[in-house]
C-alpha cells in the first residue's frame, strides 16, 4: 500500500493550486466568483501561504527523518519542494499578471523600492536552479556539490520567512508561526552538526 | 527474497514484540495527531487569517436587535442631491462586498471575519461618553445621540490604505453638527473618538497575537471634525449599520485613508494637543495623523498612485488612479494650505 503514498501526496500538494486554478478558470468565462470583491489580492495571498507552507514542510523532512528515524521521508522531499517552486512561481505571476497588470515599469519599482518585495523576489531566484537541478541526472552529475547548492535552500526559506514577517499588518500570528518555524527547523540542523547528543536522539528507535 | 528459518536469525536481532506492537500504535497514534494536527493547525490559520477558502461568510447584518426608532430614522432619509460632493455617478459597490469585506481586526483580521464573528452584535444599550474640553461632558445614549439630526443619504468613496476603494451609500449626518452640540470650548484644538472594548462581543481582542492595544482610537483636527464632509454614519444602503461595518454609529472621513474613519464609537473626547490614533501609534513611519489620500506619498512598502476598485474581476480589473484628498480636494484642500503633505502624511 505504500506505493500510493506518493500519488496521494501529491494529490494533497496540487489540491490548492488546483482549486484555484479552477477560481482562475471561472473568473475568465464569467462564472461564479470564489475569490471575493478583491480577487487578485485573494490569489497572492493564498499562492503565498502555500508557498511558504510546502517550502517549511520541505525543510521538516530531515528533521522529521532522524527524530523518528523514518528515512522513507526522503522519497517525498523532491516533490514536496517542487511544489513549494511551483506556488512560488503562482505567486510571482499573480503578482505580475493581475497586481500590476504587467507594468513593467511599476514592477521594476515595487522589486527595487519595496524591501519586502525585493527579499521576496530574491528567494524566487534563488530557488531556480534548486529546481532545475532537481533530477536525478543533476544530482549525479554535480555529486558533493548538489548538496552543497540546495543548501541554498535555507536562504530561501530565511528569505520567506522574512517576506511574510515584513508584511505583518494586523496580526503577528503568521509571522511567528512561519518564523517560528523555519527558526526550529534550521536550528535543528545547526544544533545536530555541532552536538554528538542531538545526533543521537531520536524519538524512536 | 531468501527466507530464513526462525532458527537462523539470532535472537538479538528479532525485535522485542513489546517493542514492535509499541512502535505500530505511536505510528498510528502520530498519522492520526499529526492528520488531527494539521486539520487543526489549518482551521486555526482560516481562523486567524479569515481565508477560509470554501465558504464566504453570509451578508448579515448580524445585531442582536434592531432598535425601531433606528431602523425608522434611517429609513426616512433625505436622498443625496443629483450632483455635489454628497453624491457621486460612479457605480456603487453591491451591498453583499461592503458588508463581507471588512478591516475591523477586533473581530478578527480576515476580511471575512467581521461578517462570520459579528453575531449577534449588540448596540442596545450603547452609551457615548463625551469628555474633555467641552462644557457638555458626559454619558449619552445612544437615542440622546442621534435622536435630534436628521439623516441623510451620502453617497462617499472610500480609499483603504491598502489600496482598494468602494462606493458606499451612507446614511448620516454632519459630525460638526453633533460636536456643535457639546459645545468645544477655545481649547479644544482636536477631538477623539474610541471604539467599543469587549472582548466577549469581539473576540480578536482576546487574542495574544493583536498588534493592536485596546480601544481602537482616531482623532481629527478642529477645523477637520468640523467641515461638512465629515461624517456620522448610522446606516447604509438605507438600512441601518451591519454590526460588521461600525454599528451603531461611525465616522465617515472621505478625503482620508479608511483607518480614519473610526467604528462603533464609545467615546468623544475634545483635547487641546493632537491625539493618538492606533495606527500611528503602532508604525508612525507608516501611519499618520493626518492620513489624506495622497496619490504623491507612497507607504513606505507600496504605492498609493493607484487603488483597486471593489468588486474588481481577474480579467478586467478596475485599476484606477488615485485623486488627490480622493476626489475631493475641491471641498478639503484649503484646510491644508501651506502644509508639507508629504511631511504630514
Amino acid at each position: 500500500m505504500s506505493f500510493l503514498a506518493k500519488p496521494a501526496i501529491f494529490l494533497l500538494c496540487l489540491a490548492p493550486g488546483a482549486y484555484l486554478a479552477y477560481a482562475v478558470y471561472l473568473a475568465f468565462t464569467g462564472g461564479e466568483n470564489l475569490l471575493g470583491p478583491d480577487p487578485a489580492q485573494f490569489l497572492s495571498l493564498e499562492t503565498g501561504e502555500w508557498a511558504i507552507r510546502l517550502l517549511i514542510l520541505s525543510l521538516a523532512i530531515t528533521p522529521l527523518r532522524y527524530l523518528f528515524n523514518w528515512p522513507v521521508l526522503f522519497r517525498f522531499r523532491r516533490m514536496i519542494g517542487l511544489f513549494a517552486y511551483f506556488y512560488v512561481c503562482m505567486h510571482l505571476l499573480v503578482f505580475l499578471m493581475f497586481l500590476l497588470q504587467w507594468q513593467w515599469g511599476d514592477i521594476g519599482t515595487e522589486i527595487a523600492e519595496r524591501p519586502f518585495i525585493t527579499i521576496g523576489f530574491a528567494a524566487f531566484i534563488i530557488l531556480i536552479p534548486l529546481a532545475a537541478t532537481s533530477l536525478n541526472i543533476a544530482q549525479r552529475k554535480l555529486g558533493r556539490n548538489w548538496k552543497r547548492l540546495h543548501r541554498l535552500t535555507y536562504a530561501a526559506s530565511i528569505l520567506g520567512a522574512l517576506h511574510v514577517i515584513w508584511i505583518v499588518r494586523s496580526s503577528y500570528f503568521d509571522a511567528v508561526l512561519y518564523g517560528g518555524v523555519v527558526a526550529l527547523l534550521l536550528g535543528y540542523r545547526l544544533l545536530r552538526k555541532y552536538s554528538k547528543a542531538v545526533q543521537q536522539f531520536s524519538l524512536l528507535k | 527474497m531468501i527466507i530464513k528459518t526462525r532458527k537462523e536469525i539470532p535472537s538479538s536481532e528479532i525485535t522485542p514484540e513489546a517493542v514492535y506492537r509499541d512502535r505500530r500504535k505511536f505510528l498510528k497514534s502520530s498519522l492520526a495527531v499529526g492528520a488531527g494536527g494539521t486539520g487543526l493547525l489549518t482551521s486555526a490559520l482560516n481562523a486567524q487569517t479569515g481565508d477560509a477558502l470554501f465558504a464566504r461568510a453570509p451578508a448579515d447584518i448580524n445585531l442582536a436587535s434592531k432598535p425601531d426608532w433606528l431602523v425608522e430614522k434611517a429609513a426616512a432619509r433625505t436622498e443625496a442631491p443629483a450632483s455635489g460632493p454628497f453624491n457621486t455617478d460612479e457605480e456603487l459597490t453591491p451591498f453583499d462586498d461592503v458588508s463581507t469585506y471588512n478591516n475591523f481586526y477586533e473581530f478578527g483580521t480576515g476580511k471575512d471575519d467581521p461578517a462570520r464573528n459579528a453575531r449577534d452584535f449588540s448596540i442596545e444599550p450603547w452609551t457615548v461618553k463625551v469628555e474633555g474640553e467641552c462644557a457638555k461632558p458626559g454619558s449619552y445614549s445612544l437615542e440622546d445621540i442621534l435622536k435630534p439630526h436628521t439623516f441623510e443619504e451620502r453617497v462617499f468613496r472610500l480609499r483603504c490604505v491598502e489600496a482598494w476603494s468602494m462606493v458606499i451609500p451612507w446614511v448620516g449626518f454632519s459630525l460638526g453638527d453633533l460636536l456643535k452640540r457639546f459645545e468645544p470650548t477655545g481649547d479644544a484644538n482636536y477631538v477623539q473618538f474610541d471604539t467599543l472594548v469587549d472582548s466577549e462581543q469581539m473576540p480578536a481582542q482576546r487574542s495574544r497575537f493583536a498588534t493592536i492595544d485596546w480601544p481602537y482610537q482616531e482623532g481629527l483636527r478642529m477645523d477637520e471634525a468640523m467641515h461638512p464632509l465629515a461624517t456620522i454614519a448610522t446606516g447604509l444602503y438605507n438600512d441601518i449599520l451591519p454590526a460588521q461595518n461600525g454599528a451603531p454609529l461611525r465616522l465617515v472621513v472621505p478625503w482620508k485613508y479608511g483607518f480614519k474613519s473610526i467604528k462603533s464609537i464609545v467615546a468623544i473626547r475634545f483635547t487641546k494637543t493632537m491625539p493618538n490614533n492606533t495606527w500611528r501609534d503602532l508604525q508612525a513611519s507608516e501611519y499618520g495623523f493626518y492620513a489624506n489620500v495622497n496619490p504623491q506619498v507612497s507607504h513606505p512598502r507600496w504605492s498609493q498612485a493607484s487603488e483597486r476598485r471593489l468588486p474588481t474581476s481577474l480579467f478586467m480589473p478596475r485599476r484606477i488612479d488615485t485623486m488627490m484628498f480622493n476626489g475631493y480636494a475641491d471641498e478639503v484642500a484649503s484646510l491644508y494650505d501651506g502644509m508639507d503633505l508629504r511631511r504630514f502624511y
